[in-house]
């Protein structure tokens, strides 16, 4: 890697710290709620570890004042990179009152914050496909210069609301980004029994736009498939399915144990593309993550966790009453 | 006899019928080398091969349409649907085909299918993963829907589902998958699917409920029996067609009912066996027919978890309103 990729693609010194600096807080936070979760604090995990390059790189090339994204559960860093903060997240691992996504009345990683224009997912996976499809139509009916981003796993392009949503969103020439993260696995099951396509990318051809594989370990491969796909969202071009390939290095969830169907062989060597290593190799190389920097950067990373660790294990459940509200209009 | 979970008379029910019939099949996400999520298919794959025991891509609405091909073929698959809250996403294979295949082919076409799937609260699982949504196929003529209580019951009426000729929805709290053991033979043995069963005999109320209910019932029996109160508890286990004899021969028998039921309040099993009981034995009760039931809200959250689900509190409060009447 040369120091001009990333000024090719216009990002500057500071741009690209703070790329790396939002994957390493999705990282650490993520590390945290696994010990949490050991020891018995936090219900449940469901992890964004060996995926932050595709979810922070994308999220940097959209308008994060203006678009639209709907995440799914590994998207930490994509909510981070949107103006989640650390505490707002810890509160959701540990279901709290405040937890601004849910009120700890969905698991963690069931990301929604309205006033970050994140959407509110939820369980069934692959829901949100058309649902930024219709935020997307939204767009383009009232002639507003943002895109809609969703995301989703590789397995769950499986799902009947994919195609539904994308072929919709061809059809209509929208300004929708579909970025599957594809990491190799669902749950148990890989992607060679999940897909009989080569690529993800290939179900674009059927919806009539443009279908991308690009490495989901590097964040600037990523930046740049979501930046060209955003500026032909934003000309009337149409949507994009992006395919950002890495590999799920946890087990699926805090409830899985991944033994059962994968050798440690492999996550091994998929820990040594790890882009957290990568991408600081690359900016030390560049001289932009000097030992300096980067002591700083993990002594402010590691206060942020612990701060937002310790807000939101003292903070207050909800009542039992709040069980009985949201239903209907009051 | 065997003392097991009723996870584990779960597997062994399969496991006896794949054995006993090979046009039994079983798959679903993640049941093949991982033995499904919750382990209910675990070392399946491994001993009757990948052909009869498989995974399938992410996809429910494919799983249900799947089995409807293979069962027009003579096969009887036993898929899994991960989380019954997942059965949104194929409802109409369940509800729109494999349930009126027989009436729409005019008795030609049928679906012997069994549908496995976990459900059910009380343990720190959030909406979707906790709902009891049984009511939105029990409100469907054409496919039976079994909830079992007891590891006995597990077993027996998994093999008798799946023996069935007709769709079956085969309901697995998962509350109860490994709260408690319980006897069950290693041999097969079956459980007639239109029969409710007697768990307590009593003779001044009849408290009527299905899967976990089921042991609130009796925990609430045991409680007012200090206090001289003799409840009578009956287990619905097929929760649609319900055995209303059963329920009528216990009216007649203690004039003063409470219906149990985990789910939500407005529709649901529980209204269905009030109506049934009102229509038919009205002149044996002393009282109104009372139900127990969660709130009309989407699944609490799990921190307000235990308030939110009916408990055997609940159910002798109304045992008392009934008895006072
Ligand atoms: C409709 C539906 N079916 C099943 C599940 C259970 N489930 C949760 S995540 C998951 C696997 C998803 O795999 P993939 O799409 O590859 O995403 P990954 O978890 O690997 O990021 C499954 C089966 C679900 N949440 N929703
Ligand atoms: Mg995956």
């Amino acid at each position: 890697m040369s120091k001009e990729r990333h000024e090719a693609l216009g990002l500057s010194d500071d741009q690209v710290l703070e790329m790396f600096k939002t994957m390493l807080l999705a990282r650490k936070l993520d590390e945290r709620m696994w010990l949490l979760n050991r020891a018995g604090k936090i219900p449940f995990v469901i992890s964004c570890q060996g995926q932050e390059a595709a979810q922070v790189g994308a999220s940097f090339a959209l308008d994060r004042d203006k678009d639209y994204v709907a995440p799914y559960y590994r998207d930490m860093g994509v909510v981070l990179a949107f103006g989640m903060t650390a505490t707002e997240l810890m509160l959701s691992g540990f279901a709290k009152a405040e937890d601004p996504n849910s009120g700890g009345r969905q698991m963690p990683g069931h990301f929604g914050q309205k006033k970050n224009r994140i959407l509110t997912g939820s369980s069934p996976v692959t829901t949100q496909v058309p649902h930024a499809v219709g935020v997307a139509l939204a767009a383009k009916m009232e002639k507003k210069d943002f895109v809609s981003f969703v995301t989703l796993g590789e397995g769950s392009s499986n799902q009947g609301d994919f195609h539904e949503g994308l072929n919709f969103a061809g059809v209509h020439k929208l300004p929708v980004i579909t970025m599957v993260e594809n990491n190799k696995y669902a749950i148990s099951v890989p992607i060679e029994k999940q897909i009989a396509s080569k690529n993800v990318s290939d179900r674009a051809q059927g919806y009539g736009m443009p279908g991308i594989t690009v490495d989901g370990n590097d964040p600037l491969a990523v930046y740049e498939a979501v930046k060209d796909a955003r500026e032909r969202a934003i000309n009337g071009e149409g949507p994009t399915l992006i395919e950002a390939v890495s590999y799920r290095l946890t087990a699926h969830s805090s409830d899985d144990d991944d033994r059962q169907y994968r050798e440690s062989d492999e996550v091994e060597e998929a820990k040594q593309k790890d882009s957290i290593i990568t991408f600081a190799a690359y900016l030390k190389e560049v001289g932009i993550l000097t030992e300096e920097v980067e002591k700083e950067l993990n002594q402010e990373i590691g206060s942020i966790v612990n701060e937002a660790t310790d807000y939101a294990e003292n903070a207050p459940y909800a009542d039992p009453e709040d069980a009985l509200k949201y239903v209907y209009e009051e | 006899m065997a003392q097991m979970t009723m996870i584990q008379a779960i597997t062994d029910a399969m496991r006896t019928e794949l054995k006993n019939d090979e046009n039994v099949l079983v798959f679903g996400e993640d049941v093949g080398q991982n033995g499904g999520v919750f382990r209910a298919t675990e070392g399946l794959q491994d001993e009757f091969g990948e052909e009869r025991v498989f995974d399938t891509p992410l996809a429910e609405s494919g799983i249900g349409g799947l089995s409807i091909g293979l069962a027009l073929q003579g096969y009887r698959p036993v898929p899994e649907i991960q989380f019954f809250g997942f059965v949104y996403e194929v409802m109409d294979s369940i509800n729109g085909q494999m349930a009126r295949m027989r009436y729409r082919s005019g008795g030609t076409h049928t679906s012997p299918i069994t549908i496995r799937s976990p459900f059910g609260g009380g343990v720190h699982t959030p909406e979707l993963h906790a709902d009891s949504l049984e009511g939105l196929i029990a409100q469907q003529p054409g496919i039976k829907v079994v909830i079992p209580s007891t590891p006995y019951d597990a077993k027996g009426l998994l093999i008798s589902s799946i023996r069935d000729n007709d769709p079956v929805l085969f309901l697995e709290h998962m509350k109860l998958y490994r709260s408690f053991r319980g006897e069950v033979p290693e041999e097969e043995y079956t459980i007639d699917l239109s029969k409710a069963d007697v768990k307590r005999e009593g003779k001044d109320v009849t408290l009527i409920a299905y899967g976990a209910m089921v042991h609130a019932s009796l925990k609430a029996a045991e409680e007012m029996e200090k206090d001289g109160i003799n409840a009578e508890v009956i287990d619905l286990r097929t929760v649609s067609p319900i055995d209303i004899d059963t329920i009528v021969e216990s009216v007649k028998k203690t004039n003063r009912v409470v219906v149990v039921q985990e789910a939500q309040r407005q529709a649901g099993v529980a209204a269905n066996v009030v109506a049934e009981i009102q229509e038919r034995a009205i002149l044996h009760l002393e009282a109104p027919v009372l139900r127990v039931t969660a709130p009309d809200t989407v699944y609490s959250f799990s921190a307000a978890e235990e308030v939110w689900l009916p408990n055997h509190k609940d159910i002798i409060e109304k045992v008392n309103q009934v008895l006072n009447f």
